[in-house]
């Protein structure tokens, strides 16, 4: 459910620290009528221009809280609402180059009430402006 | 004319979840909604529309009770889960599902609601043992039977004998009524074919659907006829609906605390596609049923994709349908 408004293109630009771009970040929610806590956020499988990205480059923040992947299944005092639009980095060195680029995510929701959870997903080509 | 009774009528604020999700709307715009509408009772997902849920500030009950005031309208009922699986590696223990409960069953009391529509897999035994804290709070936990459960599947009837044998008023159901479901919504089928699905499959499950095969027969049929792996998820949802008899209610109708008034797809003339609420609403009224009956809109779902979802008017119209079948109208 809300497949189609998982990755949230208005958001999409590269980071930069000291100086340098050292990734990119866009706007994603999850696709469930409501909040959970993180625990039960599973897996985000991204994929920009065909190459899938390591979760290990991935943070989220979420009302100003960043989190690593890894770490959100430890966490069970912050929630991620429902609607809410969570800013979510990768750290790529030179970031994204400008022009359109191909984003694909399924995002993994561990809902006791459905074996196994269940999956959503969205793909979007995003502009990055020059 | 319709016999007298005393069934009310509200909205589970799950029906304008879409609008909500784009920030079209607030939670403040939707309960004004809601009086606009003319419908007296609010449903609310705790999860869903209030931020940090279930730590409820002091300051977000006393803006509740304050929209309550303003708009007029009556706290009926708060929507719970049970996150069963949150700690990683393990399962909550009984007592810790008591205690998560236990926070609810407060919440509920300081929102003003006397029902709370209980998750499906809560086991009878910590309904049991949450009886006396419902009855110190005044809040009713009624249990939600949505399809494919319905009164006579194995942990409903146990539940039945739990109730039958503790004879509290404060544990019992709330039904869904999509378990009376009588053909398939064409919203789902129509999602479905948007997906990709083969049209030969979805004509099978239709026609078979119509013809009473049970759910586990159709989804066995359509592998054999080829279902991938991505059209399945689609198959299911739109198959994943039953049809019993609504007149089995009158058997147990001292435990039937709240209804979710589900549709799909209200029509221009104000009948829903595929649930005969014109054969459900007299039963209710012939049990005696005396609780809230809360509109429940979920085709948004089905037709976001494409088409701008408005669940104003989808509500209105089942209010308009409700309102006439309970001779209001």
């Amino acid at each position: 459910m809300y497949d189609k408004f998982l990755i949230v293109e208005e958001l999409l630009k590269n980071v930069e620290k000291d100086g340098q771009i050292i990734g990119y970040q866009y706007g994603a929610r999850l696709p469930y009528y409501r909040g959970v806590v993180l625990s039960l956020v599973g897996e985000m499988d991204l994929t920009v221009d065909n190459e899938a990205v390591s979760p290990d480059q991935m943070t989220v923040t979420l009302h100003g809280n960043t989190y690593k992947l890894a770490d959100l299944e430890n966490i069970i005092t912050d929630k991620w609402e429902f609607g809410e639009v969570g800013i979510i980095t990768v750290l790529k060195p030179g970031g994204l180059k400008p022009g359109e680029h191909k984003f694909k995510v399924r995002q993994h929701m561990l809902i006791s009430y459905v074996r196994g959870g269940f999956w959503g997903g969205d793909q979007k080509t995003l502009s990055l402006a020059g | 004319m319709t016999a007298a009774h005393s069934i009310k009528r509200g909205v589970s604020l799950y029906s304008f979840q879409d609008e909500y999700f784009h920030r079209k709307l607030s939670l403040e715009d939707i309960i004004a909604v809601t009086a606009k509408l003319d419908i007296p009772g609010i449903e609310i997902i705790g999860d869903q529309m209030i931020p940090g849920y279930p730590n409820l500030t002091d300051a977000f009950v006393k803006q509740w009770h304050g929209w309550m005031d303003k708009y007029g309208r009556t706290p009926v009922c708060l929507d719970m889960f049970l996150d069963w699986n949150q700690y990683k590696g393990r399962v909550m223990t009984f007592d810790e599902r008591v205690a998560s409960i236990t926070k609810d069953i407060i919440n509920a009391n300081k929102l003003g609601c006397t029902v709370i529509r209980v998750i499906h897999d809560v086991q009878p035994e910590i309904m049991e043992k949450l009886a006396p804290t419902a009855e110190k709070y005044n809040v009713k936990l009624a249990l939600e039977i949505h399809a494919p459960h319905h009164l006579d599947t194995e942990l409903e009837q146990r539940l039945i004998e739990t109730f039958e044998r503790v004879q509290s008023p404060f544990i019992g159901f709330t039904i869904d009524m999509g378990i009376y479901t009588r053909r398939i919504p064409r919203v789902s089928m129509d999602r479905a074919r948007r997906e990709g699905v083969n049209p030969v499959i979805l004509d099978y499950v239709d026609e078979a659907y119509n013809n009473h095969i049970d759910n586990q027969t159709i989804m066995e049929t359509v592998v054999k006829m080829g279902a991938t792996q991505f059209e399945m998820p689609w198959i299911n949802q739109a198959a994943h609906n039953i049809y019993v008899d609504p007149r089995r209610m009158l058997d147990y109708m001292k435990w039937i605390y709240h209804f979710h008034a589900k549709f799909q797809e209200m029509l221009p003339d104000y009948t829903e596609y595929s649930i005969p609420y014109d054969e459900i609403i007299p039963v209710l009224i012939e049990g005696g049923f005396s609780g809230y009956l809360d509109s429940e809109y979920e085709g948004n779902r089905h037709i976001q994709d494409v088409y701008e979802v408005d669940s104003v008017e989808q509500v209105r119209r089942q209010q308009m349908m409700l309102k006439r079948l309970l001779g209001e109208a």
